[in-house]
C-alpha cells in the first residue's frame, strides 16, 4: 500500500443492468479497491466477471438508459475530491482524456480507420491542452517517440491499417497519456497482440507509471501480467472482489479457492512434462446469486453446506489481505 | 491516387463498350424494325425500303454496329421526328434546366436526409425516429407524380406560394450568358432572377427530392447506428473530446461510406424520375421533352435520352469511387 491518500476510493461500485421488466443483471455487485500513485493495481479474473464493466462505469462510457449504478468512486483532482460517480455528463467529458484515461484492448477496431493517427493524437491535445495545429503536431511527435513508435512524423500522416498491432497498441498509448492523466485504466490492452509485443507493451506502461507517478488500473485475465506489473490485486467472480491482497501474499499464500483455481490453471514451465493442467470446473453460468451464498460454490472443490448460508462476509487475514471464503485454504495449497 | 483514377478511368471503356452494345440490340428489336418505328404509320413499303437501305439494315450486323458506335461517338444522336432537329442539340438546349432542378433535389435530400438520419440513429426508439422512419417509409411509397400533383394543387394553385410552372416567371427580363438560369443570375448579380428561379424550382425539387431523402434517411440511419456501435467511437467518448467532434470526425465520416454510394446511384436516378416531375409542372428539361417523345414514338430522342441517362450513371459512379478513396483511405491502398 503506498502512503497518502488514493488518487481513486473505489467504494461499493455496483452496476445493474436491465430492470423494469425485463430481468436484472447485476454485473458489477459491491466492488471496493483504492488506486495509488505510481502503483499498479489489477482487476483479475475470467470474461463475465464484471471488470471491463467497472472500469466503463468509472470512465462513464456506459449508456445512460437500461443501467443503474451504485456505490462511489472518489477521485483526488487538483481542485478537490470529486465522485465520479456523481459528475454531470459535461464534466465528466472534461475530465476523460485529461484525468482519466483509458487503454481498450482491440488497438485496431479502438483506432478510427479514415482519420489519420496525427489526427487522432493531436485532437485530445487540442481539445485539452488547448494546443494549436503546429504545436499539436509536435507534440505528438513527441508522445510517438515516447512510447516507441519510430519515425513518428511518417507515422503521423498514417492510416492505423498501415500500423503493426503493436504500433497501434502504443498510439493508443500515446493519446492515453498525452496529458498526463492522474489515472489510466487499461482493459486487457496485451490481449490482441504477439507475445513479444505484450511484454513490450507492459514494460512500456510500468515505465510510464514509474516515471509519470500515475496510478494504473490493469484489467486482465491474464496471471502472467498480474505478476509482473500489479503492485495490488483484486480477484473478480461474479461481480464481486473474492480475494484482493498485494502481489506478495496474493501468489504466496492465496487463500480463496478461486484464486487457487486461477494460478493452478496457468501451464508452468517448471511442471513436468506430460502433466495435465488443472482447469477450474463449470463455467459462469454455473453461478448462484451472491444473495444466496458464495456464487463460486457450484464450481468450487472445497464446497459445504455452510457456503450455502448467505453471503460470505469479508474476511481480512492481516496485510492488507481480505478474501470472501468461509473456509479458506490455510498454508501451501498446491 | 493518380494510378487509382487512371486505372478506374480505364475501367469505364468496356462498361461503355457493353452499353452500346445492348443499346444497338434494343434498336435492332424495335417492334417491326426500326423502318417501321421511325416512320409515320401510313408510310408506302417503297419508303420503309428506302429507309431500310439509308439506315444500312442491308449491311452485315457488325458493320451495322461499327457505323451505329462511330455516330454515337460523333455526337450524332439522330434526327427527333418531333421537331426535326438533332437530338444532342435538342437535349442540349434543355440540360441546363434538368440539371438544375436535379441539383436543387438532390441538395434538398442530402441537407435534409444526412441530419435527419443521424438525429433519427441518436434517439432510436423515440418520437423523432418513429417519425422519420415512418416519413420516409412514406416517401418511398408515394410515386412522384401524385407528390408533385398534390405539391402543386396544396401550394401553387391553393396557397398561391409558389408558381405551378415554367422556369421563369413570364415577362421577366434576364441577361442570358448560358442555359443555367440561377448560375447566370449569381454571376450577373441579377438577384431577381436568381430568386424567381429559386422559387420556380421549390415545388419540382421538393417533389423529385422525396425518394432520395427517404432513402437516404434510412441509409444514414442504419449506417449511424452501426458506427455509434464502433470500439473508436468510445475510444473517441474516452478521450473527452466534445460531442460535435465526435459526431463529424468520428460517426458520421465513417457512416457517410455506404450513404455516398447510394447518393450516387440516386442522382443517375433523378434524370429519370425528372420525366415526370417535369411534365407535371410543365419545366422545360430534358425529361417533359422525352415525356412527349414517348407519347409520340420518337425513338430516336428515347434511345437518346437512354445513351444519355446510361452515360449519366457511369459518370457518376466514377464520381462515387472517387470520393470513396477520398473519404476511405483503405480503399485507397487496395
Amino acid at each position: 500500500m503506498s502512503n497518502g491518500t488514493p488518487l481513486l476510493a473505489v467504494e461499493e461500485l455496483s452496476v445493474v443492468f436491465g430492470g423494469r421488466g425485463s430481468d436484472e443483471v447485476r454485473a458489477v455487485d459491491g466492488v471496493s479497491f483504492t488506486l495509488n500513485e505510481g502503483k499498479v493495481t489489477g482487476l483479475v479474473g475470467e470474461s463475465g466477471c464484471g471488470k471491463s464493466v467497472t472500469s466503463l462505469a468509472l470512465m462513464g462510457l456506459l449508456p445512460s438508459r437500461g443501467v443503474r449504478i451504485g456505490g462511489s468512486a472518489v477521485m483526488r483532482l487538483p481542485e478537490g475530491e470529486t465522485d465520479l460517480l456523481r459528475l454531470p455528463a459535461r464534466r465528466m467529458r472534461d475530465l476523460r482524456g485529461s484525468q482519466l484515461a483509458m487503454i481498450f484492448q482491440d488497438p485496431l477496431s479502438s483506432l478510427n480507420p479514415v482519420v489519420p493517427i496525427g489526427v487522432q493524437v493531436t485532437e485530445i491535445l487540442r481539445r485539452h491542452r488547448r494546443m494549436g495545429g503546429s504545436a499539436a503536431a509536435k507534440e505528438a511527435a513527441v508522445l510517438l517517440d515516447r512510447v516507441g513508435i519510430p519515425d513518428p512524423t511518417r507515422r503521423l500522416r498514417e492510416y492505423p491499417h498501415q500500423l503493426s498491432g503493436g504500433m497501434r497498441q502504443r498510439a493508443l498509448i500515446a493519446m492515453a497519456v498525452a496529458c498526463r492523466p492522474r489515472v489510466m485504466i487499461a482493459d486487457e490492452p496485451t490481449t490482441a497482440l504477439d507475445v513479444t509485443i505484450q511484454a513490450q507493451i507492459l514494460e512500456l506502461l510500468k515505465e510510464l507509471v514509474t516515471e509519470e507517478g500515475t496510478a494504473l488500473l490493469m484489467i486482465t485475465h491474464d496471471l502472467g501480467v498480474v505478476a509482473g506489473l500489479c503492485d495490488d490485486i483484486n480477484v473478480l467472480y461474479a461481480g464481486r472482489a473474492v480475494e484482493s491482497a498485494p502481489r506478495g501474499p496474493l501468489f504466496a499464500e492465496p487463500a480463496h479457492p478461486y484464486t487457487i483455481g486461477l494460478l493452478g490453471s496457468v501451464p508452468r514451465l517448471d511442471a513436468p512434462r506430460g502433466e495435465p493442467l488443472t482447469p477450474i470446473r463449470g463455467s459462469v453460468n454455473d453461478n448462484i446469486a451472491w444473495t444466496d451464498g458464495c456464487a463460486f460454490a457450484p464450481r468450487c472443490d472445497r464446497y459445504a453446506a455452510e457456503c450455502l448460508e448467505g453471503p460470505p462476509p469479508l474476511v481480512p487475514a492481516g496485510d492488507g489481505h481480505t478474501h470472501r471464503c468461509v473456509d479458506p485454504a490455510e498454508e501451501e495449497t498446491e | 491516387m493518380l494510378r487509382f483514377l487512371v486505372r478506374r478511368t480505364l475501367q469505364l471503356i468496356p462498361t461503355l463498350g457493353g452499353l452500346s452494345i445492348l443499346l444497338f440490340v434494343w434498336l435492332q428489336r424495335l417492334p417491326g424494325g426500326p423502318e417501321y418505328a421511325l416512320l409515320p404509320d401510313d408510310a408506302t413499303p417503297e419508303q420503309r425500303e428506302q429507309m431500310r437501305r439509308s439506315l444500312g439494315l442491308e449491311e452485315p450486323i457488325a458493320v451495322q454496329y461499327l457505323t451505329f458506335l462511330r455516330r454515337i461517338l460523333q455526337g450524332d444522336l439522330g434526327t427527333s421526328l418531333q421537331t426535326g432537329r438533332p437530338v444532342l442539340e435538342e437535349f442540349l438546349t434543355r440540360f441546363p434546366a434538368t440539371f438544375e432542378l436535379s441539383v436543387t433535389a438532390m441538395a434538398i435530400a442530402v441537407s435534409v436526409g444526412l441530419p435527419l438520419g443521424y438525429l433519427a440513429a441518436r434517439r432510436r426508439g423515440g418520437v423523432l425516429d418513429f417519425a422519420a422512419v415512418g416519413g420516409s417509409l412514406l416517401g418511398i411509397c408515394t410515386p412522384v407524380f401524385f407528390l408533385a400533383f398534390v405539391l402543386k394543387v396544396v401550394f401553387s394553385e391553393g396557397l398561391g406560394l409558389f408558381p405551378s410552372a415554367f422556369r421563369l416567371s413570364p415577362g421577366l427580363s434576364r441577361t442570358e450568358l448560358s442555359g443555367f438560369v440561377v448560375l447566370d443570375g449569381l454571376r450577373t448579380g441579377e438577384l431577381d432572377v436568381v430568386w424567381d428561379a429559386l422559387l420556380h424550382l421549390a415545388l419540382p425539387g421538393v417533389a423529385l427530392a422525396s425518394i432520395p431523402l427517404a432513402v437516404i434517411v434510412r441509409m444514414t440511419r442504419a449506417s449511424v447506428l452501426e458506427v455509434l456501435d464502433e470500439d473508436y467511437v468510445r475510444t473517441a467518448d474516452a478521450k473527452g473530446l466534445h460531442r460535435s467532434t465526435v459526431r463529424t470526425r468520428h460517426v458520421m465520416r465513417n457512416a457517410m461510406l455506404p450513404v455516398v454510394t447510394s447518393i450516387g446511384l440516386l442522382t443517375g436516378s433523378l434524370f429519370a424520375g425528372a420525366v415526370l416531375t417535369e411534365s407535371v409542372f410543365a419545366f422545360p428539361g430534358i425529361g417533359s421533352f422525352v415525356y412527349v417523345a414517348t407519347q409520340t414514338r420518337d425513338y430516336p430522342v428515347l434511345t437518346g435520352f437512354i445513351l444519355v441517362i446510361a452515360a449519366m450513371y457511369v459518370l457518376i459512379n466514377l464520381l462515387v469511387d472517387i470520393s470513396y478513396s477520398l473519404l476511405d483511405p483503405r480503399v485507397r491502398a487496395q
